[in-house]
C-alpha cells in the first residue's frame, strides 16, 4: 500500500473511477469506470475504434470537459479545483486539422502561449526559433508564412511546435497524424517517436491505427465502448487474448499479394 | 425624354446637384457609422446569448420588413427621436442598416472553423482573448460584407428620407415625380445609383483585403 502512495507521487495524470455522459435526453454514456494512472514521463496511446471514447478522456483531462463522476488529478490536483485557463497553458494540445489560426503568421500561431503569458518579446522569439528548428522546419523559410502557405504534414510539425512552445509537461494529441498521406504520415511518426523520447514530456496520444500506437508507446490502453479493456507495453499488447485487441492486430497483418 | 435637355438641365444645376449629392452622403455617413456602432457590438454580445440574440434578430428583422416611406412616417411623431429635418431621417436609415451588419457580425463570429476554436479552447485562451484575438479578426470580412449591404440599402433608402424634409438626392425625385419631369428624377437617380456603385466597389476592395482563407 505504501509503495503504491509513494508512485501515485510520480502520477502526471490520474483517472479516479470516472464516468461521462452526456447530459441530454438519452444520457448516453460516453466512458464508464476509468481509473487509470499515468505516470510522468509515460507515452500513452489510447487505442481503439471510433466513437469507444478516446477523445473524451482527453478532454477529460484538459477541462474542456468535467466527469460526471469520478475525477480527474492532474498533477495531483482534481481539474475541478483547478483554474482551467491556468491549467490548460500547462497542457500542450495537437489535433488532426491542426487548428492553426489562419490569420497569424507561423510565428505567432508557435508563440500563442508564451505570449498569452506574456513572455518578454525577444523570448518569445528565440523559442519560437527553437521550436521551429526541433519540429524540422528552417524559420528563415517558415516563420513568415501564412498556414494556408503549407502542406498538411508542415502544418500538422507547426502544431506540435506551438503546442510545445510553453514548454508544458503534458502534451496531449488527438489523432495528430490522421489526415496525413501515408508517406508523410510515416515520416512524422518516426520523427515524432524520437523527439518523444527527447523530451521526457508526459504524453497522451489518441489513434486508432495500431501501428502507430506500437510506435510511439510506451504503454497502450486499449478502450471499447466507453471502458478499458486492455493495458498493456506494445511488446505484450500483441500477445494479449482479448476479441477486440485481436480484432486490432488483425488489421496488421497484410502482406503483399496475401490475403489478410 | 430628351437626353439632350436632360444634359443641358444637369450641366445648368449642377451645383445644386452636388450640393445635394453631399447632403445624401453626409446622412448616409452619419446613418452608417451609428448602425456600424451598434450592430457590431451587438452582434458580438448575442453570440453567447442565444435569448438576446432572438430578441435582437427578430426585432431588427421586423424594422427590414416596414416600407420605408411608411417607417419615416411612423418616427414624425415620436417625440426625441422624432419630427421633420434630418434627425427622423438618420433613425430611420440606421434602423433599416441594422439587421445586414448585425446578422452577418453574428454569422461570421460564429462560422469559423470548429477546429480553429478547439485549438484556442485548449491552448487555454480566456473568452474574451477568444472574441477578440481569434473570432474577430477572422469574422471580419463577413462583417464587412454585412456593412457593405447596409450601405447599399442606406444610400437608396436615404432618396425617401427627402419626404420628411431630410434633404439630399430624394429631394430631386420627389419634385421631379410631382411636376412629371424625367430631367428632374434623373437627377437624383443618376447620383444615387453611382453613389451605390461606388461604395459597393470600394467596400468589396476593402472585403477581400481583409479575407482571411
Amino acid at each position: 500500500m505504501n509503495t503504491k502512495t509513494a508512485l501515485s507521487a510520480h502520477n502526471a495524470i490520474e483517472f479516479r473511477d470516472v464516468s461521462f455522459n452526456i447530459n441530454d435526453i438519452l444520457n448516453r454514456l460516453i466512458v464508464l469506470g476509468i481509473s487509470l494512472e499515468i505516470p510522468q514521463g509515460e507515452t500513452l496511446v489510447l487505442l481503439g475504434r471510433s466513437g469507444s471514447g478516446k477523445t473524451t478522456l482527453l478532454r477529460l483531462i484538459n477541462g474542456m470537459l468535467m466527469p460526471s463522476q469520478g475525477e480527474i488529478l492532474v498533477q495531483e490536483r482534481s481539474t475541478r479545483a483547478w483554474d482551467l485557463i491556468r491549467l490548460r497553458r500547462g497542457i500542450g494540445y495537437v489535433i488532426q486539422d491542426a487548428g492553426l489560426f489562419p490569420h497569424f503568421t507561423v510565428a505567432e500561431n508557435v508563440g500563442l502561449v508564451p505570449i498569452l503569458e506574456r513572455w518578454e518579446s525577444a523570448r518569445t522569439a528565440a523559442r519560437v526559433e527553437e521550436m521551429l528548428h526541433l519540429v524540422g522546419l528552417d524559420p528563415g523559410e517558415f516563420a513568415n508564412r501564412r498556414p494556408r502557405e503549407l502542406s498538411g504534414g508542415q502544418r500538422q510539425r507547426v502544431g506540435v511546435a506551438r503546442a510545445l512552445a510553453a514548454d508544458p509537461p503534458i502534451l496531449l494529441m488527438d489523432e495528430p497524424f490522421g489526415a496525413l498521406d501515408p508517406v508523410t504520415r510515416a515520416e512524422l511518426q518516426r520523427e515524432f517517436s524520437a523527439l518523444a523520447r527527447r523530451l521526457g514530456k508526459t504524453i497522451v496520444f489518441v489513434t486508432h491505427d495500431l501501428h502507430e500506437a506500437l510506435l510511439l508507446a510506451t504503454r497502450i490502453v486499449l478502450l471499447q465502448t466507453g471502458r478499458i479493456v486492455a493495458s498493456a507495453t506494445p511488446q505484450e499488447f500483441l500477445r494479449l487474448d482479448h476479441p477486440e485487441v485481436r480484432a486490432f492486430t488483425a488489421s496488421l497483418a497484410v502482406a503483399p499479394g496475401v490475403r489478410a | 425624354m430628351n437626353p439632350q435637355t436632360t444634359w443641358s438641365f444637369f450641366m445648368d444645376h449642377r451645383d445644386e446637384i452636388f450640393g445635394a449629392t453631399l447632403d445624401h452622403l453626409t446622412l448616409v455617413i452619419i446613418a452608417m457609422v451609428i448602425a456600424i456602432l451598434i450592430g457590431v457590438p451587438l452582434g458580438m454580445l448575442i453570440v453567447q446569448r442565444p435569448t438576446l440574440r432572438a430578441i435582437a434578430l427578430g426585432i431588427a428583422s421586423i424594422f427590414q420588413t416596414i416600407p420605408s416611406l411608411a417607417l419615416f412616417g411612423f418616427l414624425i411623431p415620436i417625440p426625441f427621436i422624432g419630427g421633420i429635418g434630418k434627425r427622423t431621417a438618420i433613425v430611420a436609415l440606421v434602423l433599416y442598416a441594422l439587421l445586414p451588419i448585425l446578422r452577418n457580425t453574428y454569422v461570421g463570429l460564429t462560422g469559423i472553423d470548429p477546429a480553429v476554436l478547439e485549438a484556442a479552447e485548449a491552448m487555454g485562451m480566456t473568452r474574451a482573448q477568444t472574441l477578440f484575438r481569434v473570432r474577430f479578426p477572422l469574422a471580419l470580412a463577413v462583417i464587412l460584407a454585412g456593412i457593405r449591404t447596409a450601405t447599399i440599402i442606406t444610400i437608396g433608402v436615404a432618396t425617401i428620407a427627402a419626404a420628411i424634409g431630410a434633404g439630399g438626392l430624394g429631394t430631386f425625385i420627389f419634385r421631379g415625380v410631382a411636376l412629371v419631369s424625367d430631367a428632374l428624377i434623373l437627377a437624383g437617380a443618376i447620383p444615387a445609383a453611382l453613389l451605390a456603385l461606388l461604395a459597393d466597389f470600394l467596400l468589396g476592395l476593402v472585403e477581400r483585403r481583409l479575407k482571411v482563407s
